[in-house]
């Protein structure tokens, strides 16, 4: 029995319209994440020659007797010379069914921040688990993560099956173990499969050699798993990112509102409202380089036009009369620290939400948690480096906020230092 | 205009809202370039008249349509250029009516801001660099918009969609700024600036297959015609007054294409008889070879070349 999809040329030929899908793995090198990544490109033919060559040479340079392709997703020079990863690095493949882009991030806890980057965008987390260690501390990190950043949909490949002899135990076992941690957590679709990354064991075929499992091989999987109902189509939201007036003489008058709707449909001569000024009017156009849609839903990047000529700016939001966001001066989140310099009480942060850059203030660290056993640590004075912890921020004028479980487009937000202007904190709305 | 969005019916009244990859790739890089036009003052796109600097300055176009682009294109010249492609920059900017800035290597060398390399393997490749932070420093930009993507190059793949340079122009890729959904962080100060890629998340065959749905018009070397051509280190070279012949070198005709555009003395090309946009996206989806590793001898340098030439300040 064999999946399809892999058994053709990875590369699509043609125009057929493919669905693009976003997964975050997470893992350290010897859980063999990297011979994972590198078998899926490796089968789907998206590594190329020259690429492979490099890899053989460089295997052979170190001494590894074997093409280490874990080579292939270590891209800089430091990396190479100490056998890490320091960063998040990107991968692409397709099927004829689907684009994939990887997030493949470094597992370690001092990685923290580099997870939680690759899975803010993610469709999917990918948590490997080495069938003769079970669930480690490690796992139940990256499930916490996955959670709290929302992955709608989780993938647990328990790994090197070869070496516990394809024993269906060991991986029921792990299977209920890792399910009695998720269900802590709130993820709502986790799939267990059973697989050899080395020897490709259901990673893109179906292996006769784990008879017993009848579920799809990890490709398979990745293929089918349903993600355009992920997004959110309820709750009409459209930060608007940019005023469009051409005062050119073909089009005099013209103004338009350009953004990227972020959640919600929106359609010709919907009524609407304009925050904060708290103006209601109706959509009289929606504008594209091609022509006018009837309607726009995410993640799409149009201009809207207004039945009414009112005051709107960057960083306004365009939403329903009847299905308004939170307009807030005060925000609840998870935030998790990015930056060696720790978070401060009392400290002054810009915050970016949507399009909209105000100042925020840690009012207060209502708790820090524990990413390996989910403790709150009451009374923390501060948050550091790659630690995650409830914080209560005042801002200096109103935000537009859903909760992030919810919408993730509009519950997110990232504090930015306002003297090294660097990105230090990445929040998700309580 | 080809590529369709339409809603589709599900059972009863529950529409499913299919989008194809490549309107969402589009979709997200509009995104990011309408971001850094409204938080960045100054910026400037790189228009070097690749295929990728073409796409970037397609979706520019439709970013911010009917308006103009709201900031200039700008070329650095080697002064080693296919005569194809200037023909070609110059009707596209005035296509679109877009202000066009040339920062010129011949006129760095002349200012004495660079040696130039001598011998039958010199290149202004590298010269670029000075070139480059120069015209960034002297207009004063604090965006550059380019067309680099993370499946070029191994170390571009761990490269920021907006990727923070120092006031010397360096890349530190152990200081990158964290990116978390489509929140980008274009906060500079005087001196430094962002180099802004839309395309990150493309891939060479993505790129053509966009191209040809969009019909965006490229300079006519990347189809197949018959041209002189000379053979060093496994690869093709155009002949030209840029390039000397070393010893045994024997200059032939040959019927071949262009997969990247560079500068003429280190750009390669590849046998092809592709001379329709249909028939290079099928010749470029069966490829076995990256276009850098087959047609770039500057990333063929080192191990790590194009990591060194990105600290340095390059593309």
């Amino acid at each position: 029995m064999s999946s399809t999809g892999a058994a053709t040329n990875g590369r699509p030929t043609g125009t057929r319209p493919s669905e693009l899908v976003r997964f975050a793995t997470a893992g350290s090198v010897d859980d063999g994440k990297s011979t994972l990544i590198g078998r899926l490109l490796f089968d789907t033919k998206s590594i190329l020659e020259d690429q492979l060559e490099h890899v053989e040479r460089t295997s052979l340079q170190r001494g590894d007797g074997y093409v280490n392709l874990a080579l292939l997703t270590d891209g800089l020079r430091a990396e190479r010379e100490q056998g890490i990863t320091i960063d998040v690095a990107y991968r692409y493949f397709h099927t004829p069914r689907r684009k994939f882009i990887i997030a493949d991030t470094p597992g370690h806890p001092q990685y923290t921040r580099n997870m939680v980057t690759g899975a803010s965008t993610a469709d999917l987390a990918l948590i490997l688990i080495d069938a003769r260690k079970g669930v480690v501390e490690q796992s139940r990190r990256h499930a916490f993560i996955a959670s709290l950043l929302r992955i709608p949909h989780l993938v647990v490949c328990v790994n090197k099956m070869d070496l516990v002899d394809f024993d269906p135990e060991v991986f029921e076992h792990i299977c209920s173990d890792f399910s009695g941690w998720a269900a802590k957590l709130e993820v709502s679709d986790v799939t267990f499969i059973p697989i050899s990354a080395l020897h490709g064991d259901n990673v893109v075929e179906r292996s006769d050699r784990m008879g017993w499992y009848d579920g799809p091989s990890l490709l398979y999987h990745l293929e089918h798993v349903h993600v355009a109902s992920d997004r959110n189509l309820v709750d009409a939201r459209f930060p608007v990112q940019w005023v469009v007036r051409p005062m050119s003489d073909d089009h005099h008058d013209y103004r338009g509102y350009a953004g990227e709707v972020a959640s919600g449909v929106f359609r010709v001569g919907d009524e609407v409202v304009v925050l904060p000024s708290g103006i209601e009017t109706r959509i009289a156009g929606i504008d594209t380089y091609e022509g006018p849609l009837e309607e726009a839903f995410p993640p799409l990047s149009v201009t809207l036009r207004l039945e009414d000529d009112i005051d709107v700016s960057r960083g306004d939001m365009i939403s329903r009369p009847h299905n308004r966001p939170i307009e807030a001066r005060d925000v609840e989140a998870m935030v998790c620290w990015m930056s060696e310099r720790p978070l401060q009480p009392s400290g002054r942060y810009r915050i970016k939400h949507t399009t909209r850059t105000v100042l925020a203030k840690a009012d207060e660290l209502r708790y820090r948690i524990d990413v390996n056993t989910l403790h709150r640590h009451e009374g923390a004075d501060g948050l550091a480096l790659n630690e995650i912890g409830r914080l209560r921020l005042r801002l200096s004028s109103p935000l537009f906020l859903d909760e992030y479980r919810r919408n993730r487009a509009t519950g997110s937000f990232i504090l930015i230092d306002e003297s090294t202007n660097d990105t230090v904190g990445a929040g998700m709305v309580l | 205009m080809s590529i369709a969005v339409r809603p589709r019916m599900l059972r009863g009244d529950q529409m499913s809202y299919e989008i194809p990859h490549l309107r969402a790739l589009e979709s997200e890089a509009i995104h990011v370039i309408r971001e850094v036009a409204a938080e960045v003052e100054r910026g400037v796109l790189l228009f070097s008249g690749g295929k990728d600097s073409a796409v970037v300055l397609h979706l520019a176009r439709k970013a911010f349509w009917p308006a103009a682009l709201p900031f200039p294109v700008m070329h650095v010249d080697t002064g080693h250029n296919f005569p194809e492609v200037i023909a070609y920059r110059d009707r596209m900017v005035a296509d679109l009516d877009a202000r066009l800035i040339v920062a010129s290597v011949q006129e760095s060398i002349d200012n004495g801001r660079v040696v130039e390399e001598n011998g039958p393997r010199s290149s202004r490749n590298r010269l670029q660099s000075v070139t480059l932070l120069d015209a960034i420093e002297k207009h004063g930009f604090r965006a550059a918009f380019g067309g680099a993507r993370r499946d070029e190059e191994r170390a571009r793949a761990k490269e920021r969609i907006l990727s923070f340079r120092d006031d010397f122009g360096q890349w530190d890729p152990k200081r990158q700024r964290p990116e978390l959904w489509n929140l980008y962080n274009g906060f500079v100060k005087p001196g430094e600036h962002v180099r802004v890629f839309p395309l990150s998340n493309w891939t060479e065959l993505d790129v053509w297959q966009y191209v040809r749905e969009e019909r965006i018009e490229l300079p006519s070397i990347y189809f197949a015609h018959r041209r002189e051509v000379f053979r060093r280190d496994g690869m093709l070279y155009a002949t030209s007054e840029f390039v000397e012949l070393i010893d045994g070198e024997e200059p032939f005709e040959e019927s071949v294409r262009f997969r990247t555009v560079g500068d003429m003395s280190c750009t390669g090309a590849v046998r092809s008889t592709a001379a329709t946009l249909e028939e290079v996206v099928a010749e470029i989806a069966v490829t076995r070879i990256t276009e850098r590793g087959e047609t770039r001898a500057d990333d063929r340098i080192s191990e790590a070349a194009m990591e060194d030439r990105k600290k340095e300040g390059y593309f």
